[in-house]
């Protein structure tokens, strides 16, 4: 079936069968690799992306119903890759393999514009369904706060 | 150095000598510790296959506009060697660290040298020669200088990318300089001036931004699953679920109905020994990785389970308590061990039991292969590119010269990508396929069935304590199935690198000593996982240090220095196994200094001692592996119900000169967090010869709510840049299940012998 998508501003079409979910249409239809496959059941959250800004597991959207809505992938999170979580990543050297962090990034990304002042628990609430598997966890937490002052600072 | 603006993009490959027949198992065989001649010895980055290569002509080059791109023939993985490579290149090129770019080298040991990524090595023996090779490049760019200008090379000095001639105040920048420079002999090593440590820009400091940092947090990164090639199909494979099966028939009628299908691919099996080569199955290729998936489940397979199909993990379990409490083959024997248990005042006994692990990198599996006139070119994330060559000139029968290995970036390896496997599935399909460029995929479901699991374990420990509570006798029995059935026909006893992983380098200060290995069979692909069997092997050990100073009523941190007894070197040529990490003994001694300064660093950190609230305690436990000595100290809570939580864990590292000391911080981190993982939650069960886990559901890892809340690392000082370096990515692990386990001893009272920790605190 045809679909038309919107992701990160630009249409693209996109025939594929309905019930395709929207992490294989980004990664092998349209060769955006920068979501990433872990689990296919949304208990990793590596291939996490925005809906209408909001965080979602494409592994588990179907391309049906990403039709219509505004889809954002970590390409597109930022024009020139400086959103201030990207920063507060780079600035604390988060990754490691660096496989996961892109969904780290959307999740991290998604809370902060939700929760501007995150506590540890809401930290842990937002970001348990992320799995990194090297263990960047303390400096995840550390640039989660780092970001969130600094976007409150820009305000 | 040489000049060359497209370097990393064309990399020739040149032929290389056939010395693997048959299979590349005898050189990972030889180097883990084949017994060889005394005087054919050889050690540390000489003693690894294909050697070290030192030559500034192939791993450095310098293009016109200044950019400096230093060629890593070392996977990156998540330890930052793409970044700590080139650091130490520049740092004795006293090049601006902005200006300095990396290439990622294919496989070709014959040009670059060994290239297996595993062992906690890289830096440990890349070190001297990357710093020597910086040094020659400037001293060629010096050189160039000074014949333009007509001066003595000694009036002239190489600064932050340019080469300065003072009294004449001339100056030119490196690229101005490349060419000239390129044409110029490389000094011999006798001439090479190398830094004072003093004069270090980049090693040892804490401030180099990833060099990858900018790729990985916008998504450009690119890793093996990431491949994208021009009429590229995409492949997942049907695998016998049980190990050794094989496929009796199978019916393609309804997968050749889903859309997107396009052809199935049977993939032979490999007979044991396999080593790295694939499992087998059924593949199924579509024009996309989903409707391939979907295909696979219209697959109609009947499955011959071969031998294992009764392999069950509760019935190991006991057939391997059965065999440490019978005696096994002696590996190590100090003094009269029988006869001091028999005089012992006291006797302590205990068995510590851990399942098999899977690796379950966060990246799956995966690979692109084509092959097109005669010649196989792959890209994939693997720890092991010449061994990828070697299995797939092997297996396709295509001269390894005319098999390229293109190494992408791994997401997360952890021993699990040494082994190339996916790779040549990729290829045979390929050629089912005419040799389209083919991806394979493997789901996480594909990655937990079928891993070459951590090797489930049986340790136990008896000791004999004198009426002081001192050990006078200490008999330690280990069984577990070894990593050489991979590549040998069912062997049952620990290979010596295995023993020599914190089991014989037993450390501690007692008199009578026997270690003995019983026999155990693999029923399933066994394979290295981070840190190898110093996992089991410390947790029996260290967890049970912990019990001798409970029966003996004292602390158990004091206890534990006094079994480590006064500093001393212990010689480990004077063991049963001198199998060291590969390092010279001679060099690499085993300091029980330096394994008490990191206890001392741990506990200090914590503030060990401090009293505690109910249901709070702090443990500790240290262990020396890839002749590094790591020391953890955990505080835990308890709450009532049994829930766990992890307040602090005070991490002490001494791994001799620190070459990039946020990456080494980041490393002893996610091994933290791994130990942690594997201590509460990480288990593979068997069941009728399959895995009862399949995904993270089942096979849980830990996650930022259950990770502990703060980890601080404490790196011991060594600023003499002449002592050994010690490995970083691995000997992190070993001391965190015991330190956690010791220190809900101390919160409860209750003793866990038996990982993962799971609900057996639940009350």
């Amino acid at each position: 079936m045809a679909f038309t998508l919107k992701i990160n501003g630009a249409d693209h079409d996109v025939d594929v069968d309905s019930e395709t979910p929207l992490l294989w249409v980004l990664r092998d239809v349209l060769g955006m690799t920068g979501t990433k496959f872990g689990c296919g059941q949304a208990l990793c959250g590596a291939c996490t992306v925005h809906l209408d800004g909001i965080a979602v597991r494409s592994c588990q959207t179907l391309v049906s119903d990403a039709v219509g809505v505004a889809v954002t992938t970590i390409e597109g999170l930022s024009p020139d890759g400086n959103h201030p979580v990207q920063i507060a990543w780079r600035d604390a050297n988060v990754p490691q393999c660096g496989y996961c962090q892109g969904g780290q990034i959307m999740q991290a990304a998604s809370l902060l514009k939700d929760t501007p002042n995150p506590t540890d628990s809401d930290i842990d609430a937002a970001m348990s369904g992320n799995i990194c598997r090297c263990g960047t966890y303390p400096r995840i937490r550390a640039a989660i706060k780092a970001a969130a002052q600094k976007m409150a600072g820009a305000q | 150095m040489r000049h060359d603006p497209t370097f990393g993009a064309t990399i020739a490959n040149v032929s290389r000598r056939a010395f693997l027949t048959g299979i590349a198992a005898g050189s990972l065989i030889l180097s883990v510790g084949l017994p060889v001649r005394a005087e054919e010895q050889k050690y540390a980055g000489d003693g690894m296959p294909n050697g070290l290569r030192e030559d500034p002509k192939i791993f450095i080059a310098i293009a016109e506009d200044g950019t400096v791109t230093v060629l890593c023939h070392r996977s990156e993985m998540g330890q930052g060697v793409r970044t700590s490579w080139p650091l130490v290149v520049a740092d004795e090129l006293d090049a601006d660290w902005s200006r300095v770019k990396v290439a990622q080298a294919p496989g070709d040991e014959a040009r670059f040298g060994n290239q297996d990524t595993d062992g906690s090595r890289s830096m440990r023996h890349h070190f001297m020669t990357l710093r020597r090779m910086g040094a020659a490049a400037r001293q060629m760019l010096e050189q160039a200088a000074a014949n333009q200008w007509g001066v003595p090379v000694a009036e002239v000095k190489a600064t932050n990318h340019e080469v300065v001639h003072k009294a004449s105040n001339r100056r030119l920048g490196y690229g101005e300089l490349a060419k000239a420079a390129a044409d110029l002999p490389v000094p011999p090593r006798e001439s090479l001036a190398l830094k004072h440590p003093s004069e270090f820009r980049y090693i040892g400091k804490s401030e180099t931004p990833l060099i990858d940092g900018f790729d990985i947090t916008t998504g450009k990164a690119q890793y093996g699953i990431d491949t994208q090639l021009d009429g590229m199909v995409y492949a997942v494979v049907a695998r016998p679920p049980v190990f050794g099966g094989t496929v009796k028939s199978y019916d393609d009628a309804e997968t050749l109905k889903v859309p997107g299908v396009l052809k199935t691919v049977a993939i032979e099996p490999t007979p044991a020994p396999a080593v790295f080569q694939p499992l087998g199955g059924v593949a199924v290729v579509a024009t996309n990785t989903w409707a391939a998936i979907k295909g696979r489940e219209a697959l109609k397979i009947e499955w011959d389970d071969g031998p294992n199909a009764s392999y069950s993990s509760e019935e190991h379990k006991a057939s391997l308590e059965t065999a440490v409490r019978n005696p096994g083959t002696v590996v190590r024997e100090d003094g009269d061990t029988d006869k001091a248990l028999g005089s012992a005042a006291k006797r302590v006994e205990a068995e510590y039991y851990i399942p098999h692990l899977a690796h379950a990198t966060m990246e799956p599996p995966a690979a692109v292969v084509r092959i097109a006139g005669g010649k196989c070119e792959a890209w994939a994330c693997v720890q092991s590119p010449q061994a990828t060559r070697d299995h797939l000139s092997q297996r396709l029968g295509i001269p390894v010269e005319n098999v390229t290995v293109n190494v992408t970036l791994l997401g997360g390896g952890f021993g699990r990508k040494s082994k190339p496997d996916y790779v040549v599935e990729a290829a045979l399909i390929s050629k089912g396929m005419d040799g389209k460029p083919v991806k394979v995929t493997w789901t996480r479901e594909d990655d937990i069935t079928n891993d070459y699991f951590h090797a489930v374990s049986m340790e136990r420990i008896e000791a004999g304590l004198d009426e002081s509570g001192k050990p006078v006798a200490w008999l330690h029995r280990s069984a577990a199935p070894t990593i050489l059935s991979i590549f040998a026909p069912d062997p049952k006893q620990e290979a010596d690198f295995e023993l020599a992983m914190g089991l014989i380098d037993m450390p501690f200060d007692i008199p009578n000593v026997r270690v003995e290995n019983p026999q155990a069979a693999a029923h399933t692909r066994i394979g290295w996982f981070r840190s190898v069997y110093n996992i089991p092997h410390a947790f029996a050990v260290q967890s049970f240090a912990a019990e001798l100073a409970a029966a003996a009523g004292r602390d158990q941190k004091d206890y534990l220095l006094e079994l480590i007894g006064p500093p001393r070197q212990v010689d480990t040529r004077k063991l049963a196994v001198t199998w060291n990490y590969g390092e010279d003994p001679a060099v690499y001694l085993l300091e029980t200094k330096r394994l008490r300064g990191v206890v001392e660093t741990a506990a200090e950190a914590i503030q060990w001692g401090r009293s505690m609230p109910k249901g709070s305690g702090l443990g500790i436990a240290a262990h020396r592996s890839f002749v590094t000595y790591v020391a953890a100290a955990v505080e835990v809570e308890v709450s009532e119900n049994g829930a766990l939580t992890i307040p602090r864990v005070d991490i002490a590292v001494d791994c001799g000169p620190q070459i990039n000391p946020d990456r080494i911080r980041s490393q002893m981190e996610g091994a933290v967090v791994m130990g942690v993982s594997l201590a509460t939650l990480g288990e593979i069960t068997f069941k009728n010869g399959r895995t009862e886990q399949a995904n993270f559901d089942t096979f849980e890892v830990t996650r930022i709510d259950a990770a502990p809340k703060e980890i601080h690392v404490h790196l011991m000082p060594a600023s003499d840049y002449n002592l050994p370096l010690g490995g970083v990515g691995e000997p992190g692990v070993p001391p965190i299940a015991p330190a956690l386990t010791n220190a809900i001893f101390a919160a409860t009272g209750k003793r866990i012998r038996r990982l993962p920790i799971r609900d057996q605190l639940a009350t």
